[in-house]
């Protein structure tokens, strides 16, 4: 009976093992294939570009649908897409956009200037709820409409001139629409699916489904696993088919970073959504062509709650951000390739750089703080740094406590919460410094300037200056690229001069690749067209 | 036996169910932060219209009453977390996938222990019982966390035998079902082996043994039957651990049960999904329970007087 139970442990074992090693690894299948197989992080909450908010939804959505615009790979300056070509009026407000007439939905409809004009609608409509309507608000009146100010859409500056002709007025010159318009929340949808499953302001309707979606963009929606995967297969109704190389992507939605690099590791995935600290060092000395360090457009900071003693002094605050060793901190402790910010605004946003601004000055530091009347005979009041819970986050305030503890003598309590806590706690200014991390959805510096503007929704450090506040909107305001750059500098300077927020390092996307998977190019915006990808 | 489930159903599941619903749900709303919050900070115009579209702009108990009205009749309402699905959906795409895992992870617990039980007992002092009673305790000191990495990195990495992660063929289903076993082969091997003990030393079992019967038959058809009663108790809080999902099992190796939506619905403050879930559990593991009692009950009638 032993033996039995032996042989038949044996067989099962040697039937595992054979049916196993000698199969190609579903990297090298699916590459043979054309297929991509994608590490996308987590179950998208939805597949509908007017109420999706997140990276994992857009990297899915962007195959399916096609706005007027794309962002080249490469510079991220917009191409044709669905709109062949477009006018612009002298003062900068009308644009008047010529949609493709071979443009066609996945069911074989064409696409018409009237589903753009309905798309917009149904973002703005107030019931829908989107949470990023703000992103139309540049068109004429669509804020009003947004806000329930005005009732009929006919008001909002957009229109269909026939089918193929849109045009668009704006409520002020924006430099940057062309790329704007390449967004998400600027997709068009197919109004006669959406009017299957419900009304034009229908929340969570079915026609996202793979049986319902009717998408215009290169590839379509053959199925949807929760949790498991998504698979979009080549459409054979997109206008620019012959570019289009890849025969299907596999989202996977891998929410364990661990987990995604052994799949990787293992032949399982082609692309990574990003990469485990503690295995980049390895891939760095190992595997260095399959490791990706891209700078990404957003800024890892600490917001200070300005109302709060001793953070109220402007002294302190610039003590507290020149105490920071930003070098060591992305260098020893990241190890990302993060760059050290120096200033709010990324380097390069579109051509706008701020320059270094913040450099590490320990002994200025300190005569700030003693400035401030804070030495050995009246110390330093207790204050607390707030973060939500993650093991990065507790790094790197473990990492500044100690810079401020050795460079200042000052004692900083750490405190963290779980996310919708700590998003409370924020919101509700009951903290003294908070770490914060900003990604922006567009190439613009005016996406991180504006969110300080005094009683900006994002701003909760209590901070406000009128002077930052009126060069900001005058930035809006003109198409001038110099002049612009000129106004927001200025308000940088501004903003660097109080800091109510203490910029700390600039993101890096950090990711694993198969070298079989060709163009595709690094961009601070980490928009990768699909079109553009192959697999050899 | 029917006055008895009837009882069950009526005089402790039910009452059971609606406390473990109204506790939920006012415990959920006093927790900080709501589904709509987010780092990107949301027009107080948006954030009426999405209150209004999840019916939260009413009175907290009209919410209450609305939403007990709405299980009556099987309506566990949207997801906050994701718009286009219904919690209904979820639970019941997701299940079935806990439910296989849990499966072959309580075949494996109840093979694997009930044999290093049984081993364990026949020798009692001896070397296989302190290796079979040693290897089953570890079952229980390593957690799922440590020991599924372990498994990916033995037979992934090294062998390349399985996949690191997924649910797509069956050589998927082997490491995550040991890792969700684990743990409770200890439990049941311990539990057999005492009962074994117990058992071995009866009077029927020499009876058994002077009939000329094979050590064998005596073993399996006779003593196992005893000393399994303690183990069938156990197996009823154990199946619903096991079946009702883990996240760590889950998250570890990518698979698309409803543990995971279990733990994330509550740090995404998704109202209706953690009701839902918990509801759910909560009749998977009364229902267990109750399976039990009824299976104790007619091994010992006297139970039912209980």
């Amino acid at each position: 009976m032993r033996l039995t139970g032996y042989f038949i442990i044996l067989i099962g074992l040697a039937g595992i093992h054979l049916s196993c090693t000698n199969r190609e690894s579903a990297v090298e299948k699916a590459t043979k294939n054309k297929i991509l197989l994608f590490g996308n992080q987590t179950e998208p909450q939805d597949l509908d570009p007017h109420i999706v908010t997140g990276v994992p939804e857009f990297q899915i959505i962007e195959s399916l649908l096609e706005g007027l615009t794309i962002l080249d790979p490469q510079n991220l300056s917009p191409l044709p897409a669905t709109a062949s070509s477009w006018e612009i009026s002298d003062n900068g407000l009308v644009y008047t956009f010529n949609i493709r007439k071979n443009a066609k939905w996945s069911n074989g409809d064409p696409v018409k200037a009237s589903d753009f004009v309905f798309s917009f609608q149904r973002i703005l409509s107030p019931a829908l709820g989107s949470e990023y309507a703000y992103m139309l608000y540049c068109i004429k009146n669509a804020r009003e409409f947004n806000k329930s100010q005005i009732d009929d859409f006919s008001e909002v500056g957009v229109k269909a001139v026939g089918d193929s002709i849109l045009q668009i007025e704006l409520c002020k010159p924006v430099p940057y629409f062309l790329s704007l318009i390449a967004h998400h929340s600027w997709y068009p949808v197919h109004p006669p699916t959406i009017l299957r499953f419900g009304s034009i302001d229908t929340r969570g309707s079915k026609w996202t489904r793979p049986e319902n979606f009717v998408g215009n963009g290169p590839f379509i929606l053959d199925s949807w696993d929760i949790n498991k995967i998504i698979i979009v297969k080549k459409s054979g109704t997109y206008y620019d088919n012959e570019s289009v190389s890849l025969n299907g992507i596999n989202f996977y939605p891998i929410e364990n970073n661990l987990t995604e690099e052994r799949s990787f590791r293992t032949g399982q995935l082609h692309i990574t959504s990003s990469c485990p600290l503690n295995k980049i060092r390895w891939y760095r000395s190992n595997q260095p062509q399959n490791l990706r360090v891209d700078p990404y457009l957003g800024t890892y900071y600490y917001l200070v709650n300005v109302n709060n003693k001793p953070l109220d002094n402007k002294n302190v605050r610039k003590a507290l951000a020149l105490a920071i060793d930003r070098e060591a901190l992305t260098e020893h402790v990241l190890e990302g390739g993060q760059l050290p910010a120096a200033s709010f605004t990324p380097p390069n946003v579109a051509g706008y750089t701020y320059g270094n601004a913040l450099s590490f000055d320990t002994t200025e530091a300190r005569k700030l703080l003693e400035e401030a009347g804070y030495d050995k005979n009246n110390p330093f009041p207790p204050v607390s740094l707030l973060y939500n819970t993650h093991e990065s986050h507790h790094t790197i305030a473990q990492a500044i406590q100690q810079m401020w503890k050795i460079y200042l003598g000052i004692d900083i309590t750490l405190i963290n919460q779980e996310w919708k806590v700590y998003l409370e706690t924020t919101q509700n200014h009951k903290y003294d410094l908070a770490r914060m991390g900003w990604i922006s959805d567009y190439n613009d510096p005016n996406s991180f300037l504006d969110l300080w503007i005094t009683d900006g929704g994002n701003n909760r450090t209590g901070w406000s200056n009128l002077t930052y506040d009126s060069l900001v909107h005058a930035a809006s305001l003109i198409s001038d690229k110099e002049e612009r750059f000129r106004l927001f500098s200025e308000a940088e300077r501004i903003l660097l001069d109080e800091l109510p927020v203490l910029p700390i390092y600039f993101y890096t996307n950090v990711y694993l690749i198969h070298s079989s998977v060709m163009g595709w190019t690094p961009n601070i915006l980490n928009n990768h067209n699909y079109k553009f990808i192959d697999l050899e | 036996m029917g006055k008895f489930i009837l009882k069950r159903i009526f005089l402790e599941t039910l009452p059971s169910l609606l406390v473990i619903i109204t506790v939920t749900f006012f415990l959920i709303r006093l927790a900080p932060g709501g589904p709509f919050s987010s780092e990107k900070q949301i027009s107080a115009e948006v954030l009426e219209q999405l209150n209004s579209h999840y019916g939260m702009d009413k009175p907290l108990f009209a919410q209450y009453f609305s939403y007990l009205l709405n299980i009556c009749k099987g309506d566990f309402g949207p997801s906050f977390k994701y718009p286009g699905r219904t919690v209904t959906e979820l639970i019941s795409e997701s299940f079935p996938v806990s439910l296989e895992l849990g499966l072959y992870a309580l075949i494996f617990a109840i093979l694997t222990g009930i044999l290093a039980g049984v081993v364990a007992a026949l020798k009692p002092g001896s070397f296989m019982d302190y290796f079979t009673m040693s290897v089953s305790m570890a079952g229980i000191c390593i957690p799922a966390f440590v020991l599924g990495p372990l498994l990916v990195l033995v037979f992934s990495l090294k062998f390349g035998w399985v996949n690191v992660s997924g649910w797509n063929t069956f050589s998927d289903r082997i490491l995550p079902s040991i890792t969700l076993g684990m743990m409770y082969v200890a439990y049941i091997a311990r539990l057999t082996r005492g009962g074994m003990l117990e058992t071995m030393v009866q009077d029927f079992i020499y009876t058994a043994r002077s009939k000329g019967l094979s050590e064998t038959a005596v073993i399996f058809k006779h003593a196992l039957r005893g000393a399994l009663l303690p183990v069938i108790s156990f197996m009823g809080p154990a199946a619903a651990g096991m079946i009702s999902g883990s996240f760590v099992v889950e998250t570890i190796f990518s698979i698309p049960g409803l543990g995971r939506f279990f733990v994330t619905a509550a740090f995404n403050r998704d109202y209706t999904m953690i009701l839902g879930t918990v509801i759910f559990y909560a009749i998977i593991i009364i229902i267990f329970n109750t399976l039990v009692d009824i299976i104790q009950t007619i091994l010992n009638p006297r139970l039912r007087n209980y």
